[in-house]
This record gives structure tokens, C-alpha cells and sequence, in this order.
């Protein structure tokens, strides 16, 4: 019995869980944040009456609080977490630093669809109501991922087939939501670009339910193969050769992305930044063992969009900017500064 | 375990490449494989490992492959192909452990850790256990990768080119660690190699491939004449036989005239 080998796998694992759980209370702080800051500021009593003493707080303070501000702050967090673990999985599974649900056109597909849904008044479903557009938008964001999963199986499941379909429909979405624009009337169009910056501002607690169910679903079925992806980051042949049938893998782990993706998006609209970062910040800090990948690709996402939400209520006070908009401008300087203090090769 | 070929054939889009390959690789022996570029000798390999399905059968102990479970192959065959990934952000360690994915949960037991940890130091590159797979060089990263077939503990091991990107000394290390394992453990070795001198000193019997056949096989005395030499690769070549017995290629010239006009 060598204690070293537990020694050294200790230090390797160790330092990881330290950065999991480091994140883990920034994002907590986030959270906190975001609830606290607002065009009304509240105070930290104020809130915490609120939320924990029901009876004892400021009846308006208490609306503020539970229809508008926990809400949409969790679901910053919930959707967050969901692109962050949809774009680590694609990447992992295409083989492709470039993959998001922004580039494989599955936020263009969900765009599609809610501009369908303001523009013609068409819906999936009849009698959708307030849903109509999220539906919608969740409808076509799934359609896309079932066409690439298609084309995918139909041709031999090879990675770089899913990416060129994925980037082909982003196109051909792009173009029918711009033949949409086109012929809308002016009110439609202001919806739809609204709709388009993306907004946590429509966020209500069936909606928020909605993602965290899909998000407590999906994220066992994808940690149950945990291993298994971490194998395919070496390709393959090498995933292959270790016993794993590399084509199941790949379809199996699309469906759970796609329903990941599809939920987060159909209701806060296309933020595309999050799912395209929050795992290439994972992977420079953790790795690619996808034991910490995955939690922290959920926790870099919710991070940058729970920091995007406090950011697009304090850029100008009294107002709230679309969140869409803000993701961005918080964001890419913060990669950045991550690109340029790592190594290179780590994509 | 034998494992034994027969009839083996295989082609990509219906070009064949494997024709009709019969060969059997006893335990505690090292077949290496031998012919020039692009005469099958890694699709064998990709065969027997069932990365791709061939016609004809192969046998382990006498019992058909295709009548295995899928994780009981994984778990007796062990394959190390020749392209090494060079992007994945994975510790050494992480990666050795990979090896052993079929007894892996998300809490890795000590087991596991000293089987992986074992085989680091038996390859002397176990200082290298945290380091980050995309910051290692090319050989460094092929003994990583030798090290995860290993960890198997198969009892048929292939391994394409294990030579590829590895100095002079790690060469004839890796060999003598895997002769050393294939005896000890048993193991029938299936390897391939450009380099025939070291393929005469390590190998118990050498198979010659040429255009998708096998065009003789046996002891590395036996195989590497000049004859052979000339038929297979086109090379004039001289075959010393060393003090110790083995035969030492000495390429002289090309059949074929490759100079300016």
C-alpha cells in the first residue's frame, strides 16, 4: 500500500474542490446581491424581513421582494447554470471550443420562434396565453437540436457533421427571422429586438420552476456519464479503445443539452455569452475532469449572469438595461483577462 | 489467453485493406507486426480491438469475439492507437486513471489510485502525475498513454507504434518493461513497429504484412533476410547476426531511384 498515490491524487482533487466550493460562495454572493440592488434599494433588513419573518416586513417591500426580485434572481442563477453546462457539453461532445447553443443556432431557432409567436400571433400550442412565445420559443429551440441530432445520426455521428449543420441553421434561422422583422409591424419589431437582448425582467416562479426542474432532471443523467465524457475529450479512438460506445454517448448527451438549452432560453431569450464562456472559464480553472468541469461550468455560468443582472440595474440608476446587452460587456473583458494570463493549449 | 485470426478481412469503403490474415499470438509472447506504409498493420490492430468490424473471426481461448460482452473485450484487450490527443486539460493522473473507467465512480477508490499510481512508477513518470496533459511534449505524453493501456492489466495488449515520439533510452525502457509485463502477466503482446532492429531484439516472433497478407511469419532469425527485406520494403539491406543471436539490419540503398533527373 503506497500512501503517496492518495497523497498526490489528493493534492490534484483537493485543490479543486477548494475552487468549487470558493465559486460556489461567490455565487451565493451574487445572489445576495442581485436581491438587494434595484431602482428601489433595499436595505439588508428590509430584504431579510422579507424573505425569512412573512408577517413582520413592509407589505410593498415584501411585493418588491417576492414577485419581482428573488424570482429573477434565481433564475439568473438557473439559467446560467443550465447554458453553462449546455455549452460544456457541447464542447465536450463536438470536439469544439466553438461550440455553444449560440453558434450551433439553437438561440437562433428560439428567436425564430418567439418573433413567430409576436408577429403572427402563431403558436404550437393553442390557448398558449402569456406562454405563447415561450413555448414557442422552446418548441423551435428543440426542433433545431432534433435536426442536428438527425443529421448527426443519419451521416456517421462525426462531430464536425453536427457542428457544419448547427452553423448552417443558425444561418437559415437568422434569415427567417429577418424576413419575420421584415414585414412586422412596428410595435411586433420593438418586441421582437426586446425579446432578442434577452430580459430576466419576465421571469415569474412557474417559469423559474420550470428551468429548475429541468435543470434537477438533466444534470443527474449527464454526472451518471461523468467519466465516460471525460474519456472523450481524448478523442475518438482513444474513447473507443476504452470500451465506450462513442455514438450513443454523443446523441444521448445532446438531448439532455438540448432540453437544457431550449428551457433556459425560451424564457430570457438569447443571451448568448454565457454558454460560450462560462466553460471555457471552467476549464482553465478545473480542468476537464468533467467531475469538476461540469459543476464548474454550471457555477461560471450562473456567476456571469447573476453579475450581467446586478450590472444591468446599477449602469443607470432607475433603470434596468436588457440583460442581454450587459452579459457581454461584463463578460468579455473578463475573459480576456484570462486569455492573457493563461498558457496556451487549452483549446 | 491465444488469441487466434482467421480469415480476417477488412476494407474502407469497400477498398480492401486486410485480404486474408491468419496468425495467433500465444500468452507471454510479443508478435510484432512489420511491412511498410499503409499495408494494414494498424487496422489489424483496429480489428482485433473492434474499433471497426472485420469479416472472418477471432478468437479468444478458443471462443468467438462477437460472442463476448462488449465490457468483458474492453476489460481482456487492451489498445493503444497511434494518434495522441494533445489539447485534452487532464492531469497525467486523471488520464492513467481513464484506463480503469469500467471500475471508476465518481469517488475513486484507493484501489484504483494505487493500481494507476503503480504503473506511473513503473514508467518512471510519476513526477509528471499532476501535470496537465497540453503541457507535456510529445514523448512525454506517449508514455501517458502507454501507462493507460497498461493500467488495464489486459490480457491481450496491442500496441501501434509504441515507439512513436519516444528517445532511444525510453525506446528500449518501454520494451523492456513491456516484455517484462507480457511474461510476468502472461499477456499475449500484439505490437507494430517501423524500426526492425528493435523489433528483432524484443519480438518472439515477427509477422511480416504486405498488401493486405500475411507474406511470412517466425522467429526474427528466420524473417529478416535480405530476401524479405528486398521483397517487402524495396531495400537493399545487409542482416548481421549479433553476438547475442539477433539480427541487425543495416540498410544499404532503395531498389527504386529516387534521385534528380
Amino acid at each position: 500500500m503506497d500512501t503517496k498515490a492518495k497523497e498526490i491524487y489528493g493534492e490534484i482533487t483537493g485543490r479543486k474542490y477548494a475552487l468549487i466550493v470558493l465559486f460556489v460562495a461567490v455565487c451565493v454572493l451574487a445572489l445576495i446581491i442581485d436581491i438587494f440592488v434595484g431602482p428601489a434599494w433595499l436595505s439588508i433588513q428590509e430584504v431579510f424581513s422579507a424573505v425569512f419573518l412573512a408577517n413582520a416586513s413592509d407589505p410593498i417591500t415584501h411585493v418588491i421582494v417576492w414577485t419581482i426580485r428573488l424570482p429573477t434572481a434565481l433564475m439568473a442563477i438557473a439559467v446560467g447554470a443550465a447554458l453553462g453546462i449546455a455549452g460544456a457539453e457541447m464542447q465536450t461532445i463536438l470536439d469544439n471550443p466553438l461550440a455553444s447553443p449560440y453558434t450551433l443556432g439553437v438561440s437562433a431557432a428560439a428567436g425564430f420562434g418567439a418573433a413567430l409567436a409576436i408577429v403572427l400571433g402563431v403558436g404550437i400550442v393553442p390557448y398558449a396565453g402569456e406562454y405563447l412565445v415561450s413555448i414557442n420559443a422552446f418548441f423551435f429551440s428543440l426542433l433545431t437540436c432534433l435536426l442536428i441530432y438527425f443529421i448527426g445520426k443519419a451521416r456517421r455521428v462525426t462531430a464536425e457533421t453536427m457542428v457544419l449543420a448547427g452553423i448552417a441553421l443558425l444561418f437559415l434561422f437568422n434569415s427567417l427571422l429577418a424576413l419575420l422583422q421584415y414585414i412586422a409591424s412596428e410595435e411586433a419589431l420593438q418586441a421582437i429586438v426586446f425579446w432578442l437582448f434577452g430580459s430576466l425582467l419576465r421571469t415569474t416562479w412557474p417559469k423559474l420552476a420550470v428551468v429548475a426542474a429541468v435543470l434537477i432532471t438533466v444534470v443527474p443523467l449527464i454526472a451518471k456519464d461523468a467519466w465516460k465524457l471525460t474519456a472523450l475529450k481524448l478523442g475518438d479512438e482513444k474513447a473507443k479503445s476504452l470500451g465506450i460506445d462513442v455514438e450513443k454517448l454523443r446523441l444521448k448527451v445532446f438531448i439532455w443539452v438540448s432540453l437544457l438549452t431550449a428551457a433556459a432560453v425560451c424564457f430570457v431569450g438569447t443571451i448568448g455569452f454565457i454558454g460560450l464562456v462560462g466553460p471555457h472559464i471552467a476549464r482553465m480553472i478545473v480542468g476537464e475532469d468533467q467531475r469538476f468541469f461540469l459543476p464548474m461550468s454550471a457555477l461560471g455560468g450562473a456567476i456571469l449572469l447573476s453579475a450581467a443582472s446586478i450590472g444591468s440595474k446599477v449602469i443607470i440608476p432607475g433603470a434596468i438595461f436588457p440583460i442581454g446587452i450587459v452579459t457581454s460587456l461584463i463578460g468579455v473583458p473578463f475573459f480576456f483577462s484570462l486569455i492573457l494570463t493563461k498558457r496556451r493549449g487549452y483549446w | 489467453m491465444r488469441l487466434e485470426i482467421k480469415n480476417l478481412k477488412f476494407g474502407y469503403n469497400s477498398k480492401p485493406v486486410l485480404k486474408n490474415i491468419n496468425m495467433e499470438l500465444s500468452p507471454g509472447k510479443i508478435t510484432a507486426v512489420i511491412g511498410p506504409n499503409a499495408v494494414g498493420k494498424s487496422t489489424l490492430l483496429r480489428c482485433i480491438a473492434r474499433i471497426v468490424k472485420p469479416e472472418g473471426s477471432i478468437l479468444l481461448d478458443g471462443k468467438e469475439i462477437n460472442n463476448f460482452k462488449k465490457e468483458d473485450i474492453t476489460r481482456l484487450v487492451s489498445y493503444l492507437s497511434q494518434e495522441n490527443p494533445a489539447r485534452a486539460v487532464l492531469s497525467v493522473f486523471e488520464v492513467v486513471l481513464l484506463g480503469r473507467i469500467h471500475s471508476l465512480s465518481w469517488k475513486v477508490s484507493d484501489d484504483e489510485l494505487n493500481v494507476a499510481w503503480e504503473i506511473l512508477k513503473d514508467m518512471g513518470i510519476h513526477e509528471l502525475a499532476s501535470r496537465y496533459l497540453n503541457e507535456l511534449s510529445g514523448g512525454q505524453r506517449q508514455m501517458v498513454f502507454i501507462a493507460q493501456a497498461l493500467v488495464r492489466e489486459p490480457n491481450v495488449l496491442l500496441l501501434d507504434e509504441p515507439t512513436n515520439n519516444l528517445d532511444l533510452q525510453h525506446q528500449l525502457e518501454i520494451l523492456d518493461l513491456i516484455r517484462d509485463l507480457t511474461r510476468k502477466r502472461r499477456i499475449s503482446t500484439l505490437i507494430t513497429l517501423h524500426h526492425l532492429n528493435l523489433a528483432a531484439r524484443y519480438a518472439d516472433k515477427l509477422v511480416v504484412l504486405n498488401n493486405g497478407e500475411v507474406c511470412t511469419s517466425g522467429n526474427p532469425e528466420s524473417v529478416l533476410t535480405p530476401e524479405t527485406i528486398r521483397s517487402v520494403y524495396g531495400v537493399n539491406a545487409r542482416v548481421n547476426i549479433g553476438d547475442d543471436g539477433i539480427p541487425q539490419v543495416t540498410p544499404i540503398s532503395s531498389v527504386r531511384s529516387m534521385r534528380l533527373a
